[in-house]
C-alpha cells in the first residue's frame, strides 16, 4: 500500500518514533481503584495513514483512547495533537483543534433530523448567543452554505434521501454512516473511530471500510480501535497492539500477524484464558 | 351554580392572571427542562429572588426600576452560583440539589433574623403605593367589572396584571422562538439528547447550559416579580415546591420543547383545575375551602402521572418526537 | 469542575461537614440569640416613650436609660446609683437613679460620649452583668438624647451547661435513628431500581396515620405500632405491583418515572390531607412524658424506646442484609440486577419484597417521629429533604450509608441549634445535601458512577 512507504523504514518496535507525527503521546498512565488500566510509555501516530489499536478484552485500548481525545484523565503522562498539547485539554476543544471522535454505541442525536445532526457539526458563528439573536442575516447564509456541504456528504453516504428524518429512526448500520458523515462535516485533520464495526451488519462492513479508506485518501489520518481481526488486516497502515495497559508491538499488519507477543497476548498462553479477536 | 357559570369561571381562571404568571414561569423552565434536558426543580428559587428584588426595593423606597434591575441581577447570580457546580450532575441528582437550594432560599427568607432585610415570615406588605404598578392602569374602573355576566368578568386592575403578565409572556416566548431556531438552540437540543456527542463536535456543553439556565431563571424571576407587583406584597410562603411541581406539569401538559407548549399548558391546566373546583362544589355542598384546595392538588398530582404514562408529549408535543426520543 | 482527589476522601468530607455547623458556631458567638435573653430583654425594655413619661416632658439633649435586673423573675429597678458622662477625659454631667431606676443626664449637645457606672452605688443584690462593661466607651449622640443600656444580672447566655450539649447530642441521635430507619427504604430502592422516589414521605405519613388510627380506635400506641407498620409495608408492595413494575416493563426513563413519583406524592399528600384534616394529633402514648437523667442526657421514657427500637431494627436489618440469603439477594440486585437474574435470582420477586421492606421501614419511622413530633398530614414531606440528606450523604444505594448519613444529619441539625437561631436549623440539612452533591455525589458508602 502506497500509503505505508513512508513506515517501510521505520522499526518494528514499540513506541518507536515516526517521519511525521500528527499525535505524540509520552508516560501516559491511568489507575482505577489498584489496577493499572492503562501505562504507556511512548506512541506515535503517523500523519496521513490508518493506524489501528487493537488488544485483548482489558488491554486498556479503550481507556487509551478515551484520554487521547480528552473523555478521562490521565493520572500522568502528556500527549500534543499537531504540535500543541492535548493533555487535559476539554474535548470540545480538541474537537475544534481537528481532533474528532466518533463512539462505539453510536451517539446521533434521535430527536434531531439527520440534517441537523450534520449542521450541529459544522461550524456557524450563529452557534454563539448573542449572534444567535441579533445577526440572523449573517449566520442564515452560513447555515445555507453548511447544508450545501451537508446535502452532499449525505449523498455521498447514500443518507440524503433519510435527511429529514428523525435521526433515531435510522437502523444501526445508518448511524454509523451517519456518525462518520458527520465527524467529516468539522473538517478534521485527525478522524478517532471507536470500534467503527462493532454491532454492524456485516453487509455493511465493506461499505463502511471503503469510507473509511476514502478519509485516508482525502488526507486525513485514521487512528482506529477495533476487535475484528479482518478489518485491521485489511485496512490499517499500521497497527499498535496493547496488552494489559502496555504497548506490546507495533507494526504493519503483515508484521504483527506474525508476531509472538501478539498471538501469546491474544490466545493467553502463560496469561491464561483469553479471547481471540472477535466482536465482544 | 349553573353548569354554565362554572364553565365561565373555569374559562375566566385560564386566561387570568395566575395562568399568565405560571405560562410564564413555564417559559423559563421549558428552556430548561425542555430544551436543554436540565432537570431544574427548584424554579421556585428564581421566582423568589426576583419577587424579594422587587419587593425589598420597594419596602425601602428605591424604585421599581432598581427593584427590577435587583430581580435580574439576583436572578443571574443564582443561576450562575447554582449552575455551575451543579450543571454537570446527573439528571435525578440535579433534581434534588435544586429543589435543596430554593428550599433553603425560603427558610433564609422566611427565618426571623433575616427580617430586617426580607421581611421574615410576614414579609411586606402594602407596597401598592411605592410600587407604582396600578398608577399608569389603562383601564378605568367599572361597576361589575369587564366580561360577560356574573362569572368571566376582570376588575380592571386584574385586567392591567393580565396585559402585563400575558404580553410578557408573548415576548419570552418569542424569544424563545428566535434562540431555538438558530443554531444555538441546536446546541441545546444536542446536549438535551447527548451531551458527549456535543462535546466530541466541538460544542462547550458548560457554557450553553450556563446560559440557557440564566435565561430562564430570569424569564421565572420575572413572574416572581409580576406576583408581587400584582399583589403589591410579599411573603416566603409562596415560594414551596408545590408551585414547582405545578409549572411542570404546566410545561409537560402543553408539550416539553415546544414554544407554545407554556402557554397552552397553563391555559388547561388552569381550565381543567378551575372546572373540577366547581363541579366540587357544585355536587359537595358542605366541603370546606381546605379540602377543596386540597383535591385541586391531588388532582394535579394524578394529572401529572397520568401525562407521564399515556401522554408524556403534551398536549402540543409530537409523539413521533417523543418516540423518538424513548428509541435511544 | 475537577477537584483534586484529596477532596474525595470521605475523612475530609466529614471535616467539611463539622467545619458546616462550626463556622456559624463561631458566628453565634459574636451574636445575641438566647430566646431566654431576648424575654428578658423585654421585660427591661425602656422605651423613650416611658422615658418621657417618667421624667415628666419632652427630654432635653441628654444620655437617658433606666437600670433595670431580672430578680426572681420579676423586673426590679435599683435607685441611688451614680451614672457619669464625660467626653475625651473632661467631666459633663452626672446622675443618680430614682425610685424606677431611670437617669438622665444633660448635655451641651450632640457627639460621642463616655458613660460610667458606679459600681460602688449600686445596692445590695444589683450587679453588672459583666464589669467590664461598667464604662460604655463610645456613646454616640446624633439627634439631641440618646439611650444607653446597662446590662444587669446573671448571664443567662453561659447558662448552657454540659448537660444541655448532652442531651442535643442525644436528641440528635434520636432524630437521627429515626431518619435512618425512614430513609433506609429510600436508598434500597434506589439501589434495586435506580429510582430516585419523591412518594417515599407519604409512606412515612401513612404509617404514622395508621397508627394514629389504631391508636384512636383503642389500641394502645405501642401495639398499634404493628398494624400501622404492615399498612405501610401493603402500600409500598401494592405500588411496586401496580405501578413501578409496568412502568418499569415500558422501560420508561428513570427521570420520567421520578416526576411519576412527584405526581404520586402530591396526589398522596392531599388524599391524606382531605382524610386527615390539617391539624396535628398525638398519640395517647406521646403525653405524659418526664425528664429523667441517664448518665448525662435528659431523656424521657419514649425517648428510650424509640432508640432502642431503632437500634434493634437497624442491626436486625444489618444482619438480614449480611447473612440471609435474601439479603445476598438483595445486594446482588442492587450491584447488577442482570448478573443477579442470570444466577437465576428472581429479580422482580426481590424487587417487590424490597418495597415492603421499605413501605414497612418508612411506617416504623413515621410512627416513631410521630412520637416526638404530632402527626400530621404533611410530616412526611417536612421530612423529606432531611431524609435525601441523609440518603445522599451515605450514599444512594447503600443501607449502611443511610443510616450513617442520618446520624450525621440529625445531628449536626439538632446541635446547630445550639449554635445559630433555630430558624435556621434545616438549613443545615439543606446545606449538608448541596455540599455532598457537589463535592461527593456517591457519598461515602455509595458506588462511584459517573455522575455527569
Amino acid at each position: 500500500m502506497p500509503a505505508s512507504s513512508p513506515l517501510a523504514d521505520v522499526a518494528r518496535e514499540p513506541g518507536v518514533a515516526k517521519p511525521d507525527p500528527i499525535l505524540v503521546a509520552s508516560g501516559v498512565t491511568r489507575r482505577y481503584g489498584g489496577v493499572t488500566a492503562v501505562d504507556v510509555d511512548h506512541l506515535e501516530v503517523e500523519r496521513g495513514i490508518i493506524t489501528s489499536l487493537i488488544g485483548p478484552n482489558g488491554a486498556g485500548k479503550t481507556t487509551f483512547f478515551n484520554l487521547l481525545c480528552g473523555f478521562d484523565r490521565a493520572d500522568e503522562g502528556s500527549w500534543t495533537f499537531e504540535g500543541e498539547r492535548a493533555d487535559g485539554v476539554k474535548p470540545h476543544r480538541l474537537a475544534r483543534r481537528g481532533m474528532v471522535r466518533t463512539f462505539q454505541l453510536t451517539k446521533t442525536l434521535g430527536r434531531l433530523s439527520v440534517l441537523d445532526n450534520m449542521l450541529l457539526a459544522a461550524a456557524n458563528p450563529g452557534e454563539r448567543f448573542l449572534p444567535a439573536l441579533f445577526t440572523p442575516g449573517r449566520w442564515g447564509r452560513i447555515e445555507a452554505d453548511n447544508r450545501d456541504r451537508a446535502d452532499e456528504l449525505l449523498r455521498r453516504f447514500k443518507l440524503d434521501h433519510l435527511r429529514d428524518e428523525y435521526a433515531a429512526g435510522l437502523s444501526g448500520g445508518q448511524r454509523k454512516l451517519l456518525e462518520m458523515a458527520r465527524a467529516l462535516m468539522t473538517d478534521p485533520s485527525l478522524v478517532m473511530l471507536d470500534e467503527p464495526m462493532a454491532g454492524v451488519n456485516p453487509a455493511l462492513t465493506q461499505s463502511l471500510l471503503q469510507h473509511v479508506t476514502a478519509l485516508r485518501d482525502e488526507g486525513m489520518s485514521v487512528l482506529f480501535v477495533e476487535h475484528d481481526m479482518d478489518v485491521i488486516m485489511t485496512i490499517s497502515d499500521w497497527v499498535v497492539c496493547m496488552a494489559e495497559g502496555r504497548i506490546i508491538a507495533e507494526g504493519t499488519p503483515a508484521d504483527i500477524a506474525g508476531d509472538d507477543k501478539v498471538i501469546e497476548a491474544y490466545l493467553g498462553i502463560d496469561h491464561g484464558g483469553q479471547t481471540t479477536g472477535s466482536i465482544s | 351554580m349553573s353548569w354554565l357559570s362554572i364553565l365561565a369561571l373555569a374559562l375566566q381562571t385560564a386566561i387570568g392572571f395566575q395562568a399568565a404568571y405560571h405560562a410564564l414561569a413555564a417559559v423559563g423552565l421549558n428552556l430548561h427542562f425542555g430544551y436543554t434536558g436540565l432537570s431544574n426543580f427548584g424554579h421556585v428559587g428564581f421566582m423568589l429572588v426576583g419577587a424579594y428584588g422587587v419587593g425589598i426595593a420597594a419596602e425601602r423606597g428605591w424604585g421599581l426600576g432598581v427593584g427590577i434591575l435587583l430581580g435580574v441581577g439576583a436572578a443571574v447570580v443564582l443561576g450562575l452560583l447554582l449552575g455551575i457546580p451543579t450543571l454537570r450532575l446527573r439528571g435525578d441528582y440535579l433534581a434534588i440539589v435544586t429543589i435543596a437550594v430554593a428550599e433553603m432560599l425560603r427558610l433564609v427568607a422566611n427565618a426571623g433574623p433575616s427580617a430586617r432585610l426580607t421581611g421574615g415570615a410576614r414579609g411586606f406588605g402594602g407596597l401598592s403605593s411605592k410600587l407604582g404598578f396600578y398608577e399608569h392602569n389603562v383601564f378605568e374602573p367599572r361597576p361589575g367589572g369587564y366580561g360577560i355576566g356574573e362569572s368571566f368578568v376582570f376588575s380592571h386592575q386584574q385586567l392591567w396584571a393580565m396585559l402585563w403578565t400575558w404580553g410578557l409572556t408573548l415576548v419570552a416566548c418569542l424569544l424563545v422562538y428566535l434562540l431555538v431556531r438558530s443554531p444555538w438552540g441546536r446546541v441545546l437540543k444536542s446536549i438535551r439528547e447527548d451531551e458527549d456527542a456535543a462535546r466530541a463536535l466541538g460544542k462547550n456543553v458548560v457554557v450553553y447550559k450556563l446560559q440557557s439556565f440564566v435565561l430562564g431563571g430570569v424569564i421565572g424571576a420575572f413572574a416572581g416579580m409580576l406576583i408581587v407587583l400584582q399583589a403589591g406584597a410579599i411573603s416566603p410562603s409562596r415560594w414551596i415546591a408545590p408551585l414547582t411541581f405545578a409549572i411542570y406539569t404546566v410545561v409537560i401538559l402543553g408539550g416539553a420543547g415546544t414554544i407554545w407548549g407554556p402557554v397552552v399548558g397553563s391555559v388547561v391546566y388552569w381550565f381543567v383545575i378551575q372546572f373540577a373546583e366547581g363541579v366540587i362544589n357544585n355536587l359537595w355542598f358542605d366541603v370546606s375551602d381546605t379540602t377543596v384546595g386540597a383535591l385541586r392538588l391531588a388532582i394535579m398530582g394524578l394529572g401529572l402521572m397520568l401525562l407521564m404514562v399515556y401522554r408524556p408529549q403534551g398536549i402540543l408535543g409530537s409523539k413521533k418526537e417523543m418516540l423518538a426520543g424513548a428509541r435511544q | 469542575m475537577h477537584l483534586p482527589d484529596a477532596l474525595r476522601s470521605p475523612r475530609v468530607l466529614l471535616c467539611l461537614v463539622a467545619l458546616g455547623f462550626l463556622w456559624p458556631a463561631a458566628q453565634a458567638a459574636a451574636q445575641d440569640t438566647s430566646t431566654q435573653e431576648a424575654a428578658e430583654a423585654k421585660a427591661c425594655a425602656f422605651t423613650k416613650v416611658e422615658a418621657v413619661e417618667q421624667y415628666g416632658g419632652p427630654l432635653p439633649p441628654s444620655i437617658w436609660g433606666r437600670l433595670c435586673q431580672i430578680q426572681d423573675g420579676a423586673a426590679a429597678y435599683p435607685a441611688g446609683v451614680t451614672i457619669t458622662v464625660s467626653k475625651d477625659g473632661e467631666a459633663i454631667g452626672e446622675a443618680v437613679t430614682d425610685e424606677g431606676g431611670v437617669f438622665v443626664v444633660e448635655l451641651p449637645g450632640n457627639g460621642t460620649y463616655q458613660v460610667r457606672l458606679d459600681e460602688e452605688t449600686l445596692p445590695e443584690g444589683f450587679s453588672l452583668t459583666d464589669e467590664r462593661f461598667a464604662t460604655l466607651g463610645a456613646v454616640k449622640v446624633t439627634f439631641g438624647d440618646q439611650q444607653a443600656v446597662f446590662r444587669m444580672g446573671e448571664d443567662t447566655r453561659g447558662a448552657r451547661d454540659f448537660e444541655d450539649y448532652a442531651t442535643t447530642f442525644a436528641k440528635g441521635v434520636r432524630l437521627g435513628l429515626i431518619l435512618g430507619v425512614a430513609a433506609v427504604g429510600l436508598s434500597l430502592v434506589f439501589g434495586v431500581t435506580g429510582l430516585v422516589n419523591f412518594a417515599h414521605a407519604e409512606m412515612v405519613t401513612i404509617g404514622a396515620v395508621a397508627a394514629y388510627g389504631f391508636n384512636s380506635a383503642g389500641l394502645p400506641f405501642w401495639l398499634a405500632v404493628i398494624p400501622a407498620v404492615a399498612v405501610g409495608a401493603a402500600f409500598g408492595a401494592a405500588s411496586d405491583v401496580g405501578i413501578w413494575r409496568p412502568l418499569r416493563r415500558r422501560r420508561m426513563a428513570m427521570l420520567s418515572m421520578m416526576v411519576v413519583t412527584i405526581g404520586l406524592s402530591i396526589f398522596a399528600r392531599n388524599i391524606l390531607q382531605i382524610y386527615f384534616g390539617v391539624g396535628s394529633k398525638q398519640y395517647t402514648a406521646a403525653s405524659g412524658q418526664r425528664e429523667s437523667k441517664l448518665l448525662v442526657f435528659r431523656l424521657t421514657p419514649n425517648d428510650r424506646l424509640i432508640i432502642v427500637v431503632c437500634a434493634v431494627v437497624l442491626v436486625a436489618m444489618t444482619i438480614m442484609l449480611r447473612r440471609t440469603r435474601l439479603g445476598t439477594a438483595i445486594r446482588a440486585v442492587s450491584d447488577n440486577a442482570d448478573l443477579a437474574a442470570s444466577s437465576g435470582i428472581d429479580v422482580d420477586r426481590i424487587v417487590l419484597v424490597v418495597w415492603a421492606l421499605c413501605g414497612g421501614l418508612a411506617a416504623l419511622g413515621g410512627v416513631l417521629y410521630g412520637l416526638t413530633v404530632n402527626v400530621k398530614f404533611d410530616m412526611g414531606f417536612v421530612l423529606l429533604l432531611s431524609m435525601f440528606a441523609a440518603v445522599v450523604l451515605g450514599g444512594l444505594g447503600s443501607a449502611y450509608g443511610a443510616v450513617l448519613g442520618a446520624l450525621v444529619v440529625a445531628i449536626a441539625q439538632e446541635m446547630s441549634g445550639l449554635f445559630i437561631d433555630t430558624s435556621y436549623k434545616f438549613v443545615t440539612a439543606m446545606a449538608v445535601l448541596i455540599l455532598v452533591l457537589l463535592i461527593r455525589p456517591q457519598g461515602i458508602l455509595g458506588k462511584k458512577e459517573r455522575f455527569g
